[in-house]
């Protein structure tokens, strides 16, 4: 992650070069995603490319026409998206676009009211975020991502504590957890003081890059951010992206919700644009300009009419002339 | 299709590999340890502590006979009534909720006791099985009400307080013909279960109340509980961000449920202390407790908004308030001071409190 340089020109998803050794997560990444998707990379040859793209067509996740309602409020109509194995897809949407909606579907928070959802290619219905985590879809939310008062370990283990001793002595393994903590976030290049520190007194950035590390130590298929660079300042977003970027490296497919196009473009495989709860446009990287994409996103037409409104209105007086 | 069968194997091989390879890495980096001051700062019933010091030294100064055996045995006594129950309402104020109903619950408790057993003409043993059902059921009750609603603990268990206090008094009065309950004291069983809750140790000059030991007994198993096992990391959990704690699989209704029904234990243990000790119980007591209880908690160190805090401190909470209330009149003072005394000791504690924790999340 630390090597290349995120936005560089990669293949189609699934391709990871077995240079990545030199980054932080090891040789066994390669094997494990080399697996994953059913092909050696390394060693590319058209037939590895053709049986690449049939793994590449089954997708992890698939949403089709999927709507969801809050009472009368239409926040999700007619949605589809696929995520793939060692792919990001982005979904970019204003505010209010239906993008929490969303992956609160794909989660196991809400259920939907129409459409499929299929997981593994078997059609899903989550009753709990318990059932998502258990077939290997976390999720990091936008706002409701760590308890700020517990101790960084106990926010990386919260919902899988691991136990030693039997019976009444059945206790969690504190020196165990203190450790492995320690090593997962080192492992995606965080090096934390002090690991009893209340997760609240970390940066958004170091909150955000603590639960993907999380979600990625518990065996993630599949990683759900929830505009995990919205609240954060240049550097930190750099930061948070390449962790994306190590993820999706590891073989994990990454949907990656944001209103940033700049971001997303960054780490991108697909984009499927958000638009008052409706697909307004989904596209893959190859077939999309950063240009198109931003204007897109911003709506063509209503870009156009701001950027005219921002050239006519006068230059304001600099502050302390008038007097 | 060859991502699900792959999966496993690859998380398991990636978690492994690291292990391997980082292991090094982290052995020859020297543990991080916090200093002494630090971590004591950091911990919730810090406040109280010094609280507790500063109370006993006031009064061992202001009263003659304070630092009398007898008298020391009297103030733990004292609080551990108060204690047995403020280590359970610690523990669900840490898991974000209030319960107004477990002062008039301790009483219910005893009734029930009381009354099945004498009703029934039966070992008083069967009545404390009752009781402890009964018991459990009303603190279940809370919780699945409050899970199920969604409605703030406090109006939920407002309601709680305010049916249970009716019908401890119109049932007693309509099962024994007045306020309180007949005497059970030559009933079969009565002196073993005298034994259990009520009996009293010499220990030189020391006289040892039972009570005593199940305070220590539960705060003990509660700091073990709130500290060491997963229940804990979910009572602080789901009082800290209950969503978060939610979204990554911890049965937060489950938990809170948990939490009531430990309060109702805690209720049940000093109810049947109070009917065992005393033989008859007067249906109208406990009014008002359940605020001494959350007070003892709040001056221990936990959040009114959860999250935060300890057993020992709530453990703590209570001995401050077993030494005012004793103190006072061993003082020889007018006991009315005692409630004015106590609501000054709960914002001072607040105060302190608040203070502490942003200075130890400052020094960070
Ligand atoms: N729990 C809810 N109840 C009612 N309306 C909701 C709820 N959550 C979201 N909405 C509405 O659904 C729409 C989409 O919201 P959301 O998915 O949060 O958008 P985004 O994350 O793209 O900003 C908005 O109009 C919002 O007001
Ligand atoms: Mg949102």
């Amino acid at each position: 992650m630390t090597d290349e340089q995120p936005e560089s020109a990669r293949p189609e998803q699934g391709a990871h070069p077995a240079e990545d050794a030199g980054t932080a997560t090891g040789a066994d990444t390669g094997t494990a995603t080399g697996a994953d998707t059913g092909a050696d990379t390394g060693t590319a040859t058209e037939t590895d490319a053709a049986a690449e793209q049939s793994a590449a067509d089954a997708p992890l996740l698939r949403l089709e026409q999927v709507t969801k309602s809050y009472g009368n409020v239409a926040a999700l109509s007619e949605v589809s998206l696929d995520v793939h194995a060692g792919s990001v897809s982005c979904v970019l949407g204003d505010n209010g676009a239906g993008k929490s909606t969303l992956i609160k579907i794909i989660a196991g928070l809400h259920p939907h009211d129409s459409g499929t959802y299929t997981i593994d290619g078997e059609p899903a219905r989550l009753g709990s975020p318990r059932e998502a985590l258990d077939r290997g879809i976390a999720t990091v939310y936008q706002d409701l991502a760590v308890v700020p008062l517990m101790p960084v370990w106990r926010n990386f283990f919260l919902g899988s504590e691991p136990r030693v001793g039997r019976g009444p002595l059945r206790r969690l393994d504190v020196a165990e957890m203190r450790r492995t903590t320690r090593r997962a976030l080192l492992r995606m290049g965080i090096d934390l003081r002090d690991v009893d520190q209340p997760i609240g007194t970390l940066s958004g950035g170091e909150r955000q890059c603590v639960a993907i590390a999380r979600a990625v130590h518990f065996g993630a298929r599949v990683l759900v951010l929830d505009e995990p660079t919205a609240a954060l300042g240049v550097k930190q977003s750099g930061v948070v992206l390449k962790y994306v970027a190590a993820a999706r490296d590891e073989g994990i497919g990454v949907v990656l919700i944001t209103h940033n196009p700049h971001h997303a473009y960054l780490v991108g495989d697909r984009f499927v644009l958000l638009k008052r709860g409706e697909m307004a446009g989904s596209h893959a990287k190859e077939s999309i300009t950063l240009d198109r994409l931003t204007r897109e996103m911003a709506g063509g037409s209503e870009l156009d009419e701001l950027s005219h409104e921002l050239e006519r209105s006068p230059a304001p007086p600099p502050p302390g002339s008038a007097a | 299709m060859s991502h699900s069968p792959a999966a496993p194997e690859s998380s398991a091989a990636t978690g492994s590999a690291a292990t391997a390879e980082e292991d090094p890495a982290a052995g020859a980096e020297p543990p991080h340890v916090r200093s002494l001051p630090r971590r004591l700062l950091s911990r919730p019933e810090l406040g109280s502590l010094v609280g507790a010091v500063a109370v006993f030294v006031f009064f061992a100064v202001a009263a003659d006979t304070f630092l009398k055996a007898s008298s020391l045995s009297t103030v733990l006594y004292a609080s551990s009534t108060i204690g047995i129950v403020a280590v359970a309402v610690a523990l669900l104020m840490i898991g974000g909720e209030f319960d107004l109903s477990a002062g008039v619950l301790v009483t219910t408790s005893a009734l029930v006791s009381s009354m099945f057993s004498y009703q029934m003409t039966a070992n008083v043993w069967v009545g404390i099985g009752m009781s402890l059902l009964v018991t459990l059921a009303v603190g279940v009750f809370n919780g699945w009400m409050l899970t199920r609603t969604g409605l703030p603990s406090f109006i939920i268990t407002l309601g709680t307080f305010l049916m249970l206090t009716g019908l401890n008094l119109g049932l007693t009065k309509l099962i024994s013909g007045t306020v309180s309950t007949k005497s059970i004291g030559d009933m079969e069983g009565f002196p073993e279960a005298e034994k259990v809750f009520a009996s009293s140790f010499q220990i030189g000059g020391f006289n040892l109340r039972v009570t005593v030991l199940w305070w220590l007994g539960l705060v003990a198993v509660a700091t073990w509980v709130l500290l060491r096992t997963r229940a804990g990391n979910w009572i602080f959990a789901a009082g800290g961000n209950s969503e978060a704690a939610r979204a990554v699989g911890v049965p937060v209704r489950a938990t809170k449920i948990g939490l009531y029904a430990g309060v109702a234990f805690c209720a049940w243990v000093l109810g049947q202390h109070l009917l065992f000790s005393y033989d008859v119980v007067q249906s109208g007591e406990g009014v008002g407790n359940e605020l001494i209880y959350i007070a003892a908690a709040v001056i221990g160190g936990c959040l009114l908004t959860g999250g935060y805090g300890s057993a020992a401190g709530a453990a703590i909470g209570a001995l401050i308030f077993g030494i005012a209330s004793k103190g006072i009149v061993y003082a020889q003072w007018d006991p009315d001071w005692f409630k004015f005394f106590l609501g000054a000791m709960l914002l001072l504690a607040a105060l302190l409190n608040a203070w502490i924790r942003k200075r130890a999340e400052a020094t960070r």
